[in-house]
C-alpha cells in the first residue's frame, strides 16, 4: 500500500519505467532496446569502418582485434554492417507499426462504435486480411512491383492492421456502454469527442504492449524478406541481406551468419521481454493473451 | 451443432472468396502489369497484348474475378505460360513437401510444448517453472529463418550430422525423415514456446476449478487428476492455436525450404518470382491462403465438438 502512495507522486511514464526496471527480464529488455535504438540512430558516428567500403585484401576474415565480427566476401567489416543494419530494422519497424496502429485504431473504433452492419463488415475485412499467410502475400506483391523497402513496409503494415484493429474494437465495445461514456453522451458530447478524448486514452495501454510485442515480428519479417532478396537492395546492409551473404558463403566462413543472426535474436528477445514486462505493468489482466 | 458447422463453413467460404477478390484488387491497384512484368522491358506491344489476352487481363476487373472463380471451382488455376502446364498441377506437385514439413513441425512442437506446459503448471512458481517460462518466451521470439540458418551451419555444415540439401530420396521413408529433421526443428521451435505457455495457463486455470477440487476431495491421486482430468481439458486451446499456426508455419516454411534447398510451395514461389512466372506465384499464394482458411475453420469446428461451451457461446 505504501508503495502505491509513493508512486502517486511520480509521473505515469516514470512509474512504468520504475516497474519495468525492477523486473529482471523487463530490465534486460529495456537495456537491449535502448542499445538497439541508440546504435540505429548514431550508427554513422560509431561504426568502426565504412559499412559499404570495399577492402578485397582483407576478405572473408574471422573475428580479430581489427574486425571484431570478421569481414565478408568484399572485405567489408561485418560489425559495421550489422550496426548499420539496425537502422534498416528501425526504419521499417517504426512506419509499419505506426501506420498499422493508426489505421487499426480508426477501423477498430468505427467497428466498435458504429452500427452492427458496419461492425460485421469491418470484422470480416480483418478476418480476410488475416487469412493471407504474411510471407506468401508479401511475395505475391513483390513479384509484381519488384523488391524494395517500401513494398516490405506496405505489406507488413497491411497484414498487421487486424492485430491492432481487433483489440481497439473489443475495448471500444466494452467501453461504449460504460457509465462515464453514457454520462458524456447525455451531456451532448460529439462522437468524435467521445472517441478521441475518452476511448482513445483507454486503448493506448494495451496497444503499446501489442506494439512492443509486434516489433520483433516486424523486424524478423523485414530481415526474412531481405534475406530472400525481396527487401533492401545491395549494398545497403540489412540483417537479412547480411545473412544472405553469409548463407551463400556458408562453406567458406561461418562468421557472417553468426554475426548477422546475433543482433536479430538479441533485438527480438529484447522487445519481447520488454513487451511482456510492459504488459504486466500496464494491465495484468492481459496476461496470456498473446 | 450442425448449424454451427454450416455457419462456420459459410463464413470460411466468404473469407476465402473475399481474400481472392482482395488479392485481385490489390494487384490491380498496384502500378505494374503482370504481362509486362513477365515479358520484361524488351517485349513488343503485340506480344504483351497477346499474353494479356491469354491471362484474361484485357477484360474488366469484375469480369476477370468472375472468370477466375469459375475456373477455380473446376480446379483450374490457369496455365503456366513458360512450360505450358496447368498451374494447379505444378502447385500440387510441390504441396506435399510443404505439408510434410508443416505437419512434422506441428507434431514435435505440440508434443514437447504440451509436456513443458504441463511440467511448468505442476511446478507453479518454482525455479524450474520460471526457467521454462523464459525459455518459452525466447523460443517464441527467435525468428525461424535464423534458427534454420544456425542449425544448417551447426548440424549440417560443421558437424555433418544431418543433410543440408533436399528432401531425400522419394519412397525412402527413413531418408525423407532424415532430411526433415533440421527444417522441421527450425520452424517448429517457436511453437514449442507458444504451446507451452498456452498449456501452462489453461492447466493452471483448470487445476483451480471446482471439479478438480472435488476430485481431490475424493482422494484421487494427484498424478491421476493432473494427467487424466486436467491435461485433457488443458490441451483444448492448443487445437485452435494449431489452426492459426498453419498460417505462420506456411510463412516459416518458405524460409526453411530456401535455406535447406527443399522442394515445396515456398521454393516454388521464390523460383517463380525470379523467372517472373506470375501465374505460378498467384496460384501458390492462393492455394496457401485457402489452406490457411481451411485449417482455421477445421480447428474451430474440432474445438466446438470437443468443448460444448464454445458452441453455445456463438
Amino acid at each position: 500500500m505504501a508503495d502505491t502512495e509513493n508512486t502517486k507522486t511520480r509521473g505515469e511514464f516514470a512509474e512504468i519505467i520504475y516497474h519495468l526496471v525492477r523486473d529482471p527480464l523487463g530490465c534486460t529488455g529495456f537495456v537491449i532496446v535502448t542499445a538497439f535504438v541508440f546504435i540505429a540512430l548514431f550508427a554513422d558516428f560509431i561504426v568502426p569502418y565504412d559499412p559499404i567500403g570495399l577492402n578485397i585484401k582483407d576478405r572473408l576474415q574471422g573475428p580479430s582485434a581489427a574486425h571484431l565480427m570478421g569481414t565478408d566476401q568484399l572485405g567489408r567489416d561485418t560489425l559495421s554492417r550489422v550496426m548499420m543494419g539496425s537502422r534498416v530494422a528501425l526504419q521499417v519497424a517504426l512506419p509499419t507499426i505506426g501506420g498499422a496502429m493508426f489505421i487499426g485504431i480508426l477501423l477498430g473504433m468505427i467497428a466498435g462504435f458504429g452500427s452492427r452492419t458496419v461492425d460485421n463488415a469491418i470484422v470480416l475485412f480483418f478476418d480476410t486480411i488475416r487469412s493471407f499467410p504474411t510471407v506468401m502475400f508479401a511475395l505475391a506483391v513483390v513479384a509484381l512491383v519488384g523488391p524494395s523497402l517500401t513494398t516490405v513496409i506496405f505489406v507488413i503494415m497491411m497484414t498487421s492492421i487486424p492485430t491492432y484493429g481487433r483489440v481497439v474494437r473489443t475495448q471500444t465495445l466494452s467501453l461504449r456502454n460504460s457509465e462515464f461514456i453514457l454520462a458524456e453522451r447525455s451531456l451532448g458530447a460529439s462522437v468524435a469527442r467521445i472517441l478521441g478524448v475518452h476511448i482513445l486514452p483507454n486503448v493506448m495501454g494495451p496497444l503499446a504492449v501489442l506494439a512492443a510485442m509486434d516489433i520483433p515480428t516486424v523486424i524478423g519479417l523485414e530481415a526474412g524478406l531481405s534475406f530472400l532478396g525481396m527487401g533492401v537492395k545491395p549494398p545497403t546492409p540489412s540483417w537479412g541481406s547480411i545473412l544472405n551473404d553469409g548463407y551463400s558463403l556458408i562453406r567458406n566462413t561461418p562468421w557472417i551468419i553468426v554475426a548477422g543472426g546475433i543482433p536479430l535474436i538479441l533485438t527480438t528477445l529484447g522487445f519481447t521481454f520488454l513487451g511482456e514486462a510492459l504488459r504486466d505493468v500496464v494491465d495484468p489482466k492481459l496476461r496470456g493473451t498473446k | 451443432m450442425l448449424t454451427f458447422i454450416t455457419k462456420r463453413i459459410g463464413l470460411a467460404l466468404a473469407i476465402a472468396a473475399l481474400s481472392v477478390t482482395l488479392l485481385f484488387i490489390i494487384i490491380h491497384l498496384i502500378p505494374g502489369d503482370p504481362a509486362r512484368t513477365m515479358l520484361g522491358p524488351k517485349a513488343t506491344p503485340e506480344l504483351i497484348a497477346e499474353i494479356q489476352a491469354r491471362m484474361g487481363l484485357d477484360k474488366t476487373l469484375p469480369h476477370q474475378i468472375l472468370i477466375f472463380f469459375g475456373n477455380m471451382l473446376q480446379g483450374d488455376l490457369g496455365m503456366d505460360i513458360f512450360s505450358n502446364r496447368p498451374v494447379a498441377t505444378i502447385v500440387f506437385e510441390q504441396l506435399p513437401h510443404t505439408l510434410a514439413l508443416i505437419f512434422s513441425a506441428i507434431a514435435w512442437s505440440a508434443t514437447l510444448g504440451i509436456f513443458l506446459g504441463c511440467f511448468s503448471a505442476v511446478r507453479r512458481n518454482s525455479l524450474a517453472d520460471r526457467l521454462t517460462g523464459i525459455l518459452a518466451v525466447s523460443f517464441i521470439a527467435a525468428p525461424a529463418f535464423v534458427i534454420a540458418l544456425y542449425s544448417l551451419l551447426l548440424f549440417a555444415v560443421e558437424l555433418k550430422w544431418f543433410p543440408a540439401i533436399g528432401a531425400g530420396t522419394p519412397g525412402d521413408i527413413g531418408d525423407i525423415i532424415w532430411h526433415l529433421v533440421l527444417p522441421s526443428f527450425a520452424i517448429g521451435l517457436s511453437w514449442v514456446g507458444y504451446i507451452a505457455r498456452l498449456v501452462r495457463a489453461s492447466m493452471l486455470e483448470i487445476l483451480g476449478e471446482g471439479h478438480v477440487r472435488t476430485a481431490r476431495a475424493f482422494g484421487l491421486p494427484e498424478k491421476w487428476i493432473t494427467y487424466r482430468y486436467a491435461l485433457k481439458l488443458a490441451i483444448l486451446p492448443t487445437v485452435t492455436v494449431i489452426g492459426v499456426g498453419m498460417g505462420f508455419l506456411l510463412s516459416a516454411a518458405v524460409f526453411a525450404e530456401i535455406v535447406f534447398s527443399r522442394p515445396g510451395l515456398g521454393k516454388l514461389v521464390i523460383d517463380s518470382i525470379s523467372t517472373r512466372n506470375y501465374p505460378v506465384v498467384m496460384g501458390s499464394v492462393l492455394v496457401s491462403t485457402i489452406l490457411f482458411v481451411a485449417s482455421t475453420t477445421l480447428s474451430d469446428i474440432v474445438n466446438a465438438i470437443l468443448d460444448p461451451r464454445i458452441r453455445q457461446a456463438k
